[in-house]
């Protein structure tokens, strides 16, 4: 069936098998390989996504259910060649490893900024609960969010 | 033609002049004094910008035309004979390219690999799936260690469950323990745990004109092309192998594993490339484990508080694997004079162990610490103290002593017990690890005339920083900042390197690619010294400049040098010679936890882990603070959740989920303080060890020590879960 949508500011239009999962149709049709698949079933959280600006585990939405929508995707956060200050944070404050869970624990801690622009380290822990890292130890990932935090507020005041 | 070079090794309180031959084009050994550029600073990844911007390509991204979607059938019953398959019905469903038989004899574990299908997309490979027809008539199995020693017991393989003892001994532990003052005895028990990387196992595989294409999530890059090599009958340099990125091994992902070679399979039969990666649910299941272990530790001290008896009556079963073996810790961390271990391994109906993690040590720390514990309070020792007493490496006496302070061991040690129902604990425990690398690595440095290194070398990052490690050894030797360097890696058309494992991939690439460096310096040298009016000799390479060492004002910029290279680039080779003469053949680390435990729900959690470790000479402070980290992170799972948990009724695992095989998340972690002493080891021209093992050696154990203080008895069983605590409380 069709499926008309936004992802990253482009409008998109393609035939796809209603059964397929937004996160496939982002990595397989659309060629966003930055979401990734963990776990197949929302525990994860590697494939966050933004749908309407909210954050989502794309695995377990269907490719339909985002009609009309407009998705971001970890490709999409980055400005005029410019890192978001969360991936600048990320690199920065060393808050990846392996790097694989990276692009989801953006993509929520990208949402969490949106509403909360000074989180506490119990208050990012807590957005953070549903994306696991097996390799970090968490806390390289929450110095980042912190640091990304800071320097959004700064150029928020300047 | 061989130099011999003497060296200032160790730490400042501990130094050591080492003399060592060395061939003449090896570097001098980093050691006490040397002054670094990058070295030892803190340089955030070279792979940063790619993992956080959704650049980075791991296997699960590859995508090529015409790829097919592979899957695997897995047998339902953990033992059982496959009398048929029938996959007519799965070739008939449209879009299905190929359909294989992979196990038509005795099926020995639940998720054994069956029949293998390769269809247009990734659903209609499970639509096929559903109609390959397998007759299977179940056989009666084992799951559990106990089940499986007994009389009469289903063998797994044939005859006996129960393997042949390995035994080590040293002086003689039973007339030392009749002889001890104080003596202790106890059984600990721990469970099998899972990597659960966070990308799957799988691989795409394309045949192209009778060549043999890989890209794999793997650890060793040139041991999966040896292999697959063998089974497709192929000289190794027609097969390739790539792994760009990697989202975690931890040990489970050595080799042409059953899902690679299924790949290539399907690849071989359908004409087309063929993607396969495995659903989360058979990592579990299929990849790998850490294997479980009951271990009857005795101990005998003398008055003055030391050891002089150890004893250790091990079995662990790592399913239809082996290597169930923990008494690592029990002959290196504690220096004794009798000491006498025994392992075995104890064949069930279960997926295969694969090394985990500094295999044997976690489960081997955890019984050893603990008993240390015992014997402490038999003794009436403090616990640190009893540790010191027994501690006979200069490295980490210092780290105890750092540790204690920076955790407040002596403070908190003498904090009266809460007599309400939040109750606090402290333990520590002490680490060893041995991973100073190995020869065998090649490395090649090519500078380009625009001033661009290359370094290339068949070695790949499993997360570990591998990557940034090499490019800061290049950056340091050749004078240059990182940004200059790029860092190939993880491809079998690189120089040779080992597999990725043993925390042997710095020690072991690092000096191969310092050797490699040295040698471009030394033929850019030659190109620089007319323009200098100076013998290549008197030249260092500083600053992104070339100069002359005693007169740093004549100079020519590293990008002008490159200039003048006749040709677009130019290029040398670099080799890992065996290990000389080092400081010290081992590692030292410690680790101090605080918990608190909720004595009414049984709930245990860790406040504050202090760990303190060595990794040699320093590279990065940044990325190997995340290891220890890491190690600590993973640590506290194994004490507290991790548990693959079998139904003995029906063979299978209950919890392959991320749901129900409980990892810590976020909210779990304490804060962790990570030190490091820099320890100039030698050894090698860079003097590097790595850590990602030793950071986890210790992790489990001092949490462990830590909730049985707090609640005044020992639980001698991991996962420390709520029902094991409430228990343990009943009895305390």
């Amino acid at each position: 069936m069709r499926l008309n949508l936004t992802i990253n500011g482009e409008r998109r239009e393609d035939d796809i098998d209603p059964r397929t999962l937004l996160v496939h149709y982002l990595r397989e049709v659309a060629g966003l390989t930055g979401t990734h698949v963990g776990c197949e079933t929302s525990l994860c959280g590697a494939c966050t996504v933004h749908l309407n600006g909210a954050a989502v585990k794309s695995c377990t939405i269907l490719a339909v259910q985002a009609e009309g929508a407009e998705i971001t995707t970890i490709e999409g956060l980055a400005r005029g060649g410019e890192m978001h200050p969360l991936q600048e944070g990320f690199w920065e404050e060393h808050g990846l490893q392996c790097g694989y869970c990276t692009p989801g624990m953006i993509m929520t801690a990208a949402d969490l900024l949106a509403h909360n622009p000074d989180p506490s380290e119990a208050e990012i822990r807590e957005a953070l609960e549903g994306n696991l890292c097996r390799c970090t130890g968490y806390q390289h990932i929450v110095n980042a969010v912190r640091s990304a935090a800071r320097k959004m507020r700064e150029r928020k005041a300047a | 033609m061989s130099q011999r070079v003497t060296v200032n090794l160790g730490i400042p309180e501990a130094p050591r002049e080492v003399t060592v031959v060395i061939p003449d084009d090896e570097p001098i050994p980093w050691q006490l004094g040397d002054h670094f550029a990058i070295v030892g600073a803190e340089t955030p990844r070279v792979d940063g910008p790619a993992k956080a911007t959704g650049a980075a390509r791991y296997t699960y991204d590859i995508a090529l035309p015409g790829m097919l979607y592979g899957a695997i059938v897995r047998s339902p019953y953990p033992r059982a004979h496959v009398k048929n398959v029938d996959l007519t019905r799965a070739m008939r469903i449209p879009g299905v390219r190929a359909a294989l038989t992979i196990t038509d004899g005795e099926i020995r574990f639940a998720g054994q690999e069956v029949a293998a299908v390769a269809a247009i997309s990734s659903d209609i490979a499970a639509d096929a799936l559903a109609r390959i027809k397998v007759d299977y008539e179940p056989l009666p199995f084992v799951v559990e260690m106990d089940a499986a020693s007994a009389d009469g017991a289903p063998s797994v393989f044939s005859g006996s469950n129960v393997g042949k003892p390995q035994i080590s001994n040293h002086g003689d532990v039973e007339r030392a323990l009749a002889a001890a003052q104080y003596r202790i005895e106890a059984t600990y028990t721990t469970p099998v745990q899972t990597h659960v990387s966070l990308e799957t196992h799988g691989a795409v595989a394309h045949f192209d004109g009778g060549a043999l294409t890989v890209w794999c999530s793997t650890q060793g890059v040139f041991t999966v092309r040896d292999d697959l090599a063998v089974l497709f009958n192929l000289p190794p340099d027609k097969v390739r192998v790539i792994t760009d990125y990697l989202g975690g091994g931890f040990g489970s992902k050595f080799g042409a594993s059953p899902e690679i070679v299924i790949a290539a399979r399907l690849a071989k039969e359908s004409g087309a490339p063929v993607k396969l990666m495995l659903p989360r649910g058979d990592e579990h299941l299929a990849t790998g484990n850490r294997p479980n272990a009951e271990q009857k530790v005795r101990f005998g001290a003398d008055a003055s508080g030391k050891l002089v008896a150890i004893d250790l009556v091990q079995r662990g079963s790592g399913g239809i694997g082996a290597g169930s073996g923990s008494a690592g810790p029990f002959k290196m961390v504690y220096p004794c004079p009798n000491v006498r271990t025994e392992e075995r391994n104890v064949y069930t109906n279960a997926g295969p162990s694969s090394p985990m993690r500094a295999p044997g040590w976690p489960q081997g720390a955890f019984a050893l610490e603990m008993a240390m514990d015992e014997m402490a309070r038999k003794l009436k020792l403090d616990r640190l103290e009893f540790r010191r007493r027994n501690n006979s490496n200069p490295v980490r006496a210092i780290e105890l002593e750092l540790g204690a302070r920076a955790f407040g061991w002596p403070e908190k040690s003498a904090a009266p017990k809460s007599s309400g129902p939040i109750r606090r604990g402290i333990g520590v425990a002490c680490a060893a690890w041995h991973a100073v690398g190995a020869s065998g690595p090649e490395a090649l440095a090519i500078a380009y005339r625009d001033g661009r290194v290359e370094i290339r070398c068949g070695t790949q990052d499993i997360g570990t920083g591998t990557r940034t490690a090499l490019a800061i050894v290049a950056a340091e030797e050749l004078g240059l900042p990182i940004a200059q360097i790029s860092a190939e890696i993880g491809d079998t058309r690189y120089p040779f390197s080992l597999p990725s494992g043993g925390s042997m991939s710095s020690p072991s690439n690092t000096p191969a690619i310092r050797q490699a460096a040295a040698h471009l310096k030394a033929k850019l040298f030659k190109i620089a010294a007319p323009a200098l009016g100076a013998e290549p000799s008197d030249l260092e390479a500083r600053d992104g400049a070339i100069r002359v060492r005693f007169d740093p004002a004549r100079r020519v910029a590293f990008k002008d040098v490159c200039r003048r290279i006749p040709g677009d680039s130019i290029s040398a080779g670099g080799e890992r010679i065996p290990n000389y003469a080092a400081y010290r053949p081992d590692q030292a680390g410690c680790q101090f936890a605080e918990v608190e435990v909720d004595t009414e729900t049984g709930v245990a959690r860790v406040l504050r882990v202090v760990a303190v470790h060595d990794a040699g000479t320093m590279i990065d402070p940044l990325t190997s603070r995340s290891q220890i980290n890491g190690g600590v992170l993973m640590g506290i799972g194994y004490a507290l959740f991790e548990t693959r948990r079998m139904d003995p009724q029906i063979g299978l695992m209950v919890n392959p989920t991320m749901d129900d095989y409980k990892l810590v998340g976020p909210l779990d972690v304490p804060q962790i303080d990570v030190m490091f002493l820099n320890v100039f080891n030698g050894g090698t021209n860079t003097g590097v060890l790595g850590i990602g093992e030793v950071a986890h050696v210790a992790s489990a154990a001092a949490v462990a020590c830590a909730v049985s203080d707090a609640i005044g008895a020992p639980i001698r069983a991991l996962p420390m879960t709520p029902d094991r605590i409430l228990a343990a409380l009943e009895h305390a």
